[in-house]
């Protein structure tokens, strides 16, 4: 990866950069994907907290079971949908360090389920980072249990029926339902305003983290422009006019002690 | 000299488009060159509009943005 070698004008100071957490290897995602903004707020919340020497993230199966390649911090990773029962694992044995898994929407919210509820029904004291894109990305594309009633995918061309698969899983509301959790939020990346608001919500999880509160979960609604078949830009609005129709934004458990 | 500055890693950027929405006076735009991995890269079009509000560097999903600020005189420090 070629490095940035442009003449800065004296008088300049930099206000944005690349955050130390993250390693120099450029995202293997597709263009316009809506996991690099929500990696990068995980980057930057290490730095803020000063974690990065003992933070230890979960990779899932998905597009970001590369996840290790990307960060400047150990990674274990899991078998498909396990990352809460490894992390609850890795928490318990070495509580010092601060545990994290990211996981999209077919690994946590479909193969996953019972991991998470019963982690988050522990009120294990790690933070979760929930992906969710209504389809499955890395296999090509098919429904899965977030995708919206009528929404098309290559295994639902027809738009989803919901007298024959159902209505989606609104996972963050499930939790939030639980005693155990300490912080169960929706975010979304798709402006500049929604990213400080997820910025502020991750930091907000692992600061829970950090202060042995439990169970924090950031579910944040992302774009998969390849598979919705929709150039970056649509897909963005796709996330404000389907997608926060039904999965709307805003914290649905805050445990404050 | 405009307020801001953005500098974009062309080998980093994969030409997704989603800086150039996203900034507010209209700065960025697409090249028309072309990096290793062919994608078109987005570069500084205007950059006397530029305030250096770092709005694209946020929304860009690769982290191939740097953003540089004008920064104002200093006032000089008593010894």
């Amino acid at each position: 990866m070629s490095q940035v070698s442009v003449e800065i004008p004296p008088g300049y100071q930099k206000v944005f950069g690349r955050p130390r957490a993250l390693s120099d290897a450029p995202y293997t995602y597709c263009p316009g994907c809506h996991h690099g903004i929500i990696g990068r707020l995980i980057a930057e919340a290490i730095d803020e907290l000063g974690i990065q020497g003992r933070t230890v993230g979960i990779a899932p199966v998905g597009c970001s079971v590369f996840l290790y390649r990307f960060y400047r911090c150990d990674f274990i990773q899991a078998a498909h949908g396990r990352a809460c029962a490894v992390a609850t694992g890795l928490k318990r044995a070495n509580p010092d360090l601060i545990v994290f898994s990211y996981q999209g929407d077919g690994d946590l919210a479909a193969i996953g389920t019972a991991e998470t509820v019963h982690a988050a029904a522990r009120g294990e004291n790690f933070t979760v980072i929930f992906v969710n894109n209504q389809i499955y990305g890395m296999t090509g594309g098919e429904m899965a249990p977030t995708t919206l009633p009528g929404q098309r995918t290559v295994t639902t061309p027809q738009g989803r029926d919901v007298a024959l698969t159902g209505y989606p899983l609104k996972i963050s509301e499930m939790l939030a339902q639980l005693d155990a959790p300490a912080y169960i939020t929706r975010q979304s990346v798709h402006d500049a305003r929604h990213v400080q608001l997820a910025r502020k919500a991750i930091l907000k999880a692992f600061r829970n983290q950090l202060e042995g509160k439990g169970f924090s979960l950031v579910e944040v609604l992302a774009t998969c422009p390849t598979n919705f078949r929709m150039p970056p830009v649509e897909a963005q609005k796709w996330v404000t006019e389907k997608a926060m129709q039904f999965f709307p934004l805003g914290d649905l458990k805050v445990r404050d002690e | 000299m405009p307020k801001g500055l953005v500098v974009i890693d062309r080998e980093r950027c994969k030409g997704c488009g989603l800086c150039i929405d996203a900034c507010p006076f209209g700065v960025l735009g697409f090249s028309g060159e072309y990096n290793s991995s062919g994608y078109n890269v987005a570069t500084m079009l205007h950059p006397e509009k530029c305030t250096g509000c770092a709005i694209c560097a946020q929304m860009c999903p690769d982290v191939a943005i740097e953003v540089y600020r004008q920064q104002p005189d200093q006032p000089k420090e008593a010894v």
